[in-house]
């Protein structure tokens, strides 16, 4: 039943830090997160870590647990064996703020890169209609409850800072994704071309589909079939199309 | 003077979820330069936890659905305590809310035909919650979300500058409400990563914080539900009404003990299950009451019947409002015949192929899987009551949202009067987003309408500042710290769950409601003498110690209100005092705040309510009525025999 479990937190701010030794009690059924909040109140009150709903649906408590990036909240002790040392880090590809909290404010900066939801003209609330088999791809993007566990373990971003300006990551990869498989997103009316952006604006090329990210999704989501290499064969369909190839030396031309 | 970081906006929203976001995107359209303060960071509020759907009488499923029948269910659901305006207009405008989300890209789930598919859910006639399988919170606060980029967007195009006229202030909290004179000016509170103070100037703040259920051990809140819009209120001059109403969901996970409470949807018995006891009985419909007699289903052949064909059937009394199931579960267990971990069975698997189970709660079968075991679609779940939301909240206008205190507003959970004694499933997605809407053009309203801008004092700005770093030093009283007295906030909060829990949970009885009182009088005293370690850049003992403050106020209003109100009507059940009296129900009780030499003591009052306007209340027949009202009240309905 109840144990006494070897713990190793990673404690410290943007100057620096190191991991700390613990031994905690653990309970029946416990999750790492009821752990790490059993430290908090008994040992370090002061000990930072975010987290929300506890229930696997928030995405707040993203963390690395021995070197796997992890929800703390849907991690359980039972899968450790009771003498083993655990691990917790925060999450290595974002700027440490406090303990197992870091800044991931790159991720927002992202999101409102990505150009909206744009509402067909001329349909009125109440009228829009969908089939539930055209709305299914888009909603299993919809399922993403923003961890960022996929752009920690990206490989493009994780130790790569330089990469940051020019690639949003899977998880925004994916929202381009989504927005370009919504049966009623008039984008392209406005002159917006999704493909184009995803490629052009988004970094979309620097992903080699690895499938780290799918790998680490909390929601199973697969983030690189579904989503990263069909937006990839979208642009490819549109770039080398020859008809397209011909239309835009045309136009080009023309305009020249 | 205490140095700030100072901000000014037309409009502040406190609260992030999806009513804070709906009254900021309300407020920002009618052209308020709009902030949105969250304590946590964007898109990860207690909103995303709802799951079974947004109710709203679209008619997409059954066309025979109209805002009458939803404002029908609504007010028997709330035992005819709601405020009835609240609920017509909740009904009425519900089903544009929800259309007005499509606009932003959400994806329901679809009819055949293509509309927003709709399900059944407790109490509610018809099916009637638009969903996203059972993550249905995730998707409107996404939306939502996703709806300010896009405003922001819009600013970006015009000024080059996203956050010209919305702004998001994540992983902020406000702890003190300021005002010039008996007006709103301002609010006061900090950076949670550095804890650095910040001072937002404004003529109206909207107050959208949600709830109180981290005041219980068992609750399926998360952290942030420590009551904070409710205090926030309380201590700038407002009131709280129907705090005594708290409702306990009747079906949390009971095992293993660290996940006891979290929810498990109501969509669960929309879609099919049903509660079992230890016998293998379906023993709801042992618990029919007298006033829904009649409504429901008698037999099970008749409850499987009607998920096929309504309109020939009554619907399953597994579906009977969440107060009556919790209550009924309560006693089942109570009785010896519950599961082998204190709650009941609720079987889907016998009544669904895994197949549909899988695509239609998805994160049921994930949660089940990956934290208790057990596979739903092979096995039934262990379930029990657990706190989720509570009824009562910040007294305001109905149409506007304006509380008793000038350019303070409120709406969704913290706010009170919607749902009466009990809400329904699917009513409080709903309630956000019409609510939200209103609050914010309410808000964006009256700044408009101001000749001046409040100014905020300089002292008050010290003294919320010496407010928020009290814990640091040991406690107001100056015994804390050095002496060995000082107090450790987690231990108090953890004596305050368990004290609400066991004194004023889902059965109350006076003598224990009183015992509660003073347990919360001596957690009081000695919540005065916390004492935190390490510094200000995030710590969380020092956000828990000032949370407390919140949750005791808001504690001492909820079993105050219950020692008061002696009849039991939804979420409020006393075993002394067991039934439901008519002349209690147009009596509200309300909470104010009265400083003393002693720090802060609630004062409770009756106050009657309006009575309902006649258009509405002829939409009930004279004899449901009856069961509700007292006679002197229906004098002048139509179906009154003389």
């Amino acid at each position: 039943m109840a144990y006494q479990a070897k713990f190793r937190v990673w404690r410290g701010d943007a100057g620096g830090g190191a991991l700390a030794d613990f031994t905690v009690q653990v309970n029946e059924g416990e999750v790492v997160l009821d752990v790490i909040h059993r430290l908090q109140a008994t040992q370090c009150g002061d000990l930072a870590v975010r987290w929300n709903c506890k229930a696997g649906k928030c995405g707040s408590c993203s963390a690395e647990v021995n070197g796997r990036p992890r929800l703390l909240c849907m991690t359980r002790m039972s899968t450790f064996a009771e003498d083993e040392m655990i691990t917790v880090m925060p999450m290595r590809t974002f700027p440490v703020l406090r303990d197992l909290v870091t800044d991931v404010s790159y991720n927002y900066v992202k999101a409102r890169e990505v150009r909206s939801f744009v509402p067909p003209k001329g349909v009125a609330p109440g009228e829009y209609r969908m089939q539930q088999i055209d709305v299914e791809r888009s909603q299993e993007f919809r399922k993403c409850i923003e961890c960022f566990l996929c752009q920690n373990t990206c490989h493009v971003l994780r130790d790569h800072e330089e990469n940051k300006p020019a690639f949003a990551g899977p998880r925004y990869l994916m929202r381009v994704a989504e927005l370009d498989m919504h049966p009623l997103d008039a984008a392209a009316e406005q002159g917006v071309d999704r493909r184009a952006a995803a490629q052009d604006e988004h970094g979309l090329g620097f992903c080699n589909i690895t499938k780290c990210c799918t790998e680490v999704c909390p929601e199973h989501i697969k983030i690189t079939d579904n989503a990263l290499i069909p937006l990839k064969e979208r642009v490819v369909g549109r770039r080398y199309d020859p008809l397209v190839w011909l239309g835009n030396k045309i136009r080009r031309r023309s305009g020249a | 003077m205490t140095e700030v970081e100072r901000h000014a906006y037309d409009v502040v929203v406190i609260g992030a979820g999806g009513a804070g976001l709906r009254a900021a995107i309300e407020a920002r359209e009618q052209g308020k330069r709009t902030a949105i303060i969250s304590k946590s960071l964007f898109g990860k509020a207690h909103t995303v936890m709802a799951e079974g759907g947004c109710a709203a009488a679209m008619g997409n499923v059954n066309s025979n659905d109209s805002w009458q029948v939803h404002f029908r269910d609504t007010m028997r659901g709330g035992k005819f305590l709601n405020n009835w305006r609240m609920a017509e207009l909740h009904a009425r405008e519900a089903p544009d809310r929800v259309w007005e989300l499509e606009t932003y890209g959400a994806l329901f789930d679809r009819t055949g035909d293509g509309r927003i598919s709709q399900r059944n859910f407790g109490g509610h006639t018809y099916p009637r919650l638009a969903h996203v399988g059972d993550r249905t919170g995730l998707e409107m606060i996404r939306t939502m979300q996703q709806k300010i980029v896009s405003l922001q967007q819009e600013d970006h195009a015009e000024t080059g500058d996203y956050e010209a006229n919305l702004k998001v202030f994540a992983e902020c909290t406000i702890t003190d409400l300021l005002k010039d004179g008996d007006a709103v000016a301002g609010a006061f509170g900090y950076w949670r990563e550095s804890g650095r103070f910040v001072l937002f100037e404004a003529p109206a703040v909207v107050l959208a914080t949600g709830g109180i259920g981290k005041s219980f051990k068992v609750t399926s809140n998360s952290w942030e539900y420590t009551g904070d819009g409710h205090a926030l209120a309380m201590r700038a001059g407002g009131t709280l009404i129907n705090m005594e109403f708290v409702q306990f969901h009747p079906t949390g996970m009971v095992w293993p003990p660290s996940v006891k409470g979290i929810l498990v949807t109501e969509g669960v018995r929309g879609d099919g299950g049903v509660l079992l006891n230890s016998e293998q009985k379906r023993f709801m419909f042992e618990y029919v009451p007298t006033v829904f007699k009649g409504q429901y289903a008698e037999t099970e052949d008749e409850a499987d019947r009607w998920y096929l064909d309504q309109e020939n059937n009554r619907r399953t009394p597994d579906l009977l409002p969440r107060d009556e199931v919790a209550r009924a579960i309560n006693t089942e267990v109570k009785a010896g015949r519950g599961s082998p971990h204190g709650g009941v069975f609720l079987d889907i698997a016998s009544r669904r192929s895994a197949e549909e189970i899988r695509r239609l709660l998805p994160s049921m079968y994930h949660q089940f899987k990956e934290l208790a075991d057990v596979d739903i679609t092979a096995e039934p779940m262990e379930v029990g009551p657990t706190c989720h939301y509570v009824m009562g909240g910040i007294e305001v206008d109905p149409d506007s949202g304006q509380s008793t205190v000038a350019g303070l507003f409120a709406a969704g959970e913290c706010s009170g009067g919607m749902h009466g004694s009990n809400r329904l499933g699917g009513n409080s997605l709903s309630d956000l987003l019409v609510f939200g809407k209103r609050a914010g053009a309410g808000a964006a309203a009256y700044a408009g309408s101001l000749p001046s801008r409040p100014v905020v004092a300089s002292d008050d700005i010290d003294r919320a500042a010496r407010r928020a770093l009290r814990p640091f030093g040991g406690g107001e009283d100056g015994t804390g710290g050095e002496d060995g007295t000082a107090e450790n906030p987690y231990t108090i909060h953890g004596e305050l769950q368990q004290a609400m829990n066991d004194l004023v949970g889902i059965i109350r009885t006076g003598e224990e409601v009183e015992r509660a009182l003073r347990t919360l009088e001596e957690l009081k005293r000695r919540a005065a003498r916390v004492a935190v370690e390490g510094h200000r850049q995030f710590n969380p003992g020092w956000h828990l110690a000032l949370d407390l403050q919140n949750m005791l106020l808001v504690s001492e209003c909820v079993a105050r209100a219950a020692l008061m109100r002696t009849e039991s009507r939804g979420g409020h059940t006393r075993d002394d005092h067991p039934n439901m009296e008519p002349q209690w129900r147009n009596r509200l009780l309300v909470c104010s705040v009265e400083r003393t030499d002693d720090g802060e003591q609630v004062a409770v009052r009756q106050q009657p309510q309006q009575p309902m306007r006649p258009d509405l209340l002829e939409l009930f027949e004279h004899d449901e009525l009856e069961k509700y009202y007292t006679e002197g009240e229906l004098t002048e309905h139509p179906g009154r025999r003389s």
